[in-house]
């Protein structure tokens, strides 16, 4: 109760510094101009119009979500103390757990609001466009959900930076860090170690558990296979076998890339002193 | 009398560095006290404490029964209003959204919000946004979030600093009615003239330690502090009055009409009988008892000096 009165003080704050509308514009924008320029390769081709746009929407948010995530979290707790406020919001009855929950859930709220209206633009140009099959609205259900999961994924990390550091400057270069790694090195790493290794000690299976080692990749894996009306676009016979791993595992997974970094950024902030 | 709140040889460490070590004070309910010290003597410290915020190192920290550090913390400090030095507030919000936030969390009804911000003066700002808001009136909203739920026990972490002498008495008036209401209230501070008068009790920090506690007559009694007394003379007559005091009587100022004297309670009365003996020479007397500025002074030069 005490969390969910957090959250929706960091929301009300949110909508006050004008966060929502800018990130919930600018997935609009980038989403729609994906999907009005990016059906030029559909064509007169019989190819469902939304299913495309998920494969590039995905491609996108891989890019784009962590990093609003990691804007978002980075000042959570850091930023409080800096400002003088976190003193003052602890004297008040309530855990700190409760802090840190509350404020993670609010910011995945603003995170989901400018998802789901911003996407939702998207889908909405193309459906007012033409006929829409079942299997791509399902797939752009999915997607959808799982963007907003690996938002929460990189909003808890950014708020465990925030609860590791003593200075907003170092929690802002953790979260930058944060993403350069797991959205930009960890592939071109793990491609080089694949070309040198020449698969003799990484096998199949020793690529799933790498991949699934990056909330990332799991939501790439997930988006690009795991429905066959987008796997046909996505031109991913898949790294990994799609077949081998199946959908509910990357669910799974995302959800612990969620509870994980959350269980440590409380626990850090048990033990923070003030 | 019952107690509210407490630490028992309370100490606390930052890294090597002694905040407080081995405090042992009480509050008592209805009582308002003054945390009297310099900054650094580990004021803020032990309300941290007192707040949960920190754990101490060894002895231990009560609120009622309870270790606000421990399972029952958040239930303690729900009984608990705190004005933190320097109040900070998130400047996009208005006071107005503000107190509704603090009202929630405390588990406290929004509907005395708008007669809490009444109280200490701002009604007329509740709808701007606090980043608008001055100095004083940022004190005032602080005040105003301590007060939600009347809490029976008030901490209040330099109240008046950076307030200009019009704020600082306003503050001053409503932790007044505070007392007057039967709450338990703290006050830290090291502006020790202006809680003289409305504190029951003081406590005087230095260097982590509690060097006395009690009222403002015990602490005095107990250090048996000089009384000063002024006294307005006929002109060139201050040799001849010096000459008739008592040994426990120190001049410490002269002029030609004007004499000031610090006297130790031992001299007080024999002091007294001399200047009333010195006859018309003597045109007026002042005697001031120690105040807390001068209690504090003493408890520190003697603390030094050990």
């Amino acid at each position: 109760m005490k969390a969910l009165s957090i959250a929706a003080h960091e929301i009300r704050v949110g909508l006050r510094n004008r966060w929502v509308l800018a990130t919930t514009l600018l997935m609009a924008a980038l989403a729609l101009s994906l999907s009005l320029l990016g059906s030029a390769p559909t064509g007169v081709v019989k190819a469902d119009p939304l299913a495309v746009v998920v494969v590039s929407l995905a491609s996108l948010t891989i890019f784009l979500v962590p990093l609003i995530a990691l804007l978002l979290s980075f000042d959570a707790i850091v930023g409080e103390q800096e400002r003088g406020t976190l003193m003052l919001l602890l004297a008040y009855p309530v855990a700190r757990w409760q802090v840190v929950v509350g404020k993670c859930l609010g910011q995945v709220a603003i995170l989901g609001v400018a998802t789901v209206l911003g996407y939702g633009a998207a889908a909405l140009a193309l459906w007012l466009q033409g006929e829409i099959g079942v299997p791509a609205w399902q797939a752009f259900g999915a997607m959808l959900l799982t963007s907003v999961m690996l938002g929460a994924s990189f909003v808890a990390m950014g708020c465990l930076a925030s609860t590791l550091v003593r200075e907003r400057a170092t929690a802002a270069g953790l979260a930058v860090g944060v993403w350069l790694f797991f959205v930009l090195l960890y592939d071109t790493a793990l491609l080089g170690v694949l070309v040198a290794d020449q698969g003799r000690t990484v096998g199949k299976r020793g690529l799933d558990a790498l991949l699934l080692l990056n909330p990332a990749d799991v939501y790439r894996l997930f988006n690009m296979t795991a429905s066959h009306s987008v796997s046909v676009y996505s031109g991913m016979a898949g790294p990994g076998d799609p077949a081998a791993l199946p959908a509910p595992l990357f669910l799974a997974v995302l959800a612990a890339w969620i509870a994980a970094p959350l269980g440590l950024a409380v626990a850090a902030f048990q033990r923070r002193s003030l | 009398m019952s107690t509210v709140a407490q630490w028992q040889d309370a100490s606390k460490r930052y890294r090597g560095v002694t905040a407080v070590e081995q405090v042992t004070l009480g509050l008592e309910a209805g009582q308002a006290t003054a945390l009297v010290g310099h900054n650094g003597a580990g004021k803020t410290t032990l309300i941290k404490l007192l707040l949960g915020l920190i754990r101490p190192d060894a002895g231990r920290v009560r609120i009622g029964d309870a270790d606000p550090a421990g399972r029952g913390g958040a239930q303690a400090r729900r009984a608990i209003g705190f004005l933190p030095e320097s109040v900070a507030f998130h400047g996009a919000m208005t006071g107005a959204e503000l107190m509704d936030f603090y009202a929630r969390l405390k588990g406290a009804s929004l509907r005395d919000n708008a007669a809490l911000l009444e109280r200490v003066g701002i009604a007329d700002a509740a709808r701007r946004r606090v980043g608008t808001y001055s100095k004083g009136m940022r004190q005032r909203l602080g005040i105003a979030q301590a007060l939600i739920g009347a809490p029976r026990l008030l901490l209040f972490d330099e109240p008046t600093s950076g307030l200009d002498p019009a704020s600082r008495h306003d503050v001053y008036e409503m932790i007044d009615a505070l007392r007057g209401s039967g709450a338990t209230v703290l006050i830290s501070t090291h502006a020790l003239a202006e809680v003289e008068e409305r504190v029951d009790r003081a406590a005087i920090m230095h260097r982590g330690r509690l060097l006395a506690a009690g009222t403002l007559a015990e602490l005095r009694h107990g250090v048996a502090a000089e009384a000063r007394m002024r006294l307005k003379l006929r002109p060139c007559t201050t040799g001849r009055l010096l000459a008739a005091l008592p040994a426990g009587a120190r001049c410490v100022e002269r002029s030609d009409a004007a004499l000031t004297l610090q006297v130790a309670p031992a001299a007080k009365m024999a002091t007294l009988r001399a200047v009333a003996q010195a006859g018309d020479i003597v045109e007026d007397v002042e005697l001031a008892a120690p105040g807390l500025q001068e209690l504090y002074a003493h408890l520190v030069g003697a603390a030094e000096q050990a």
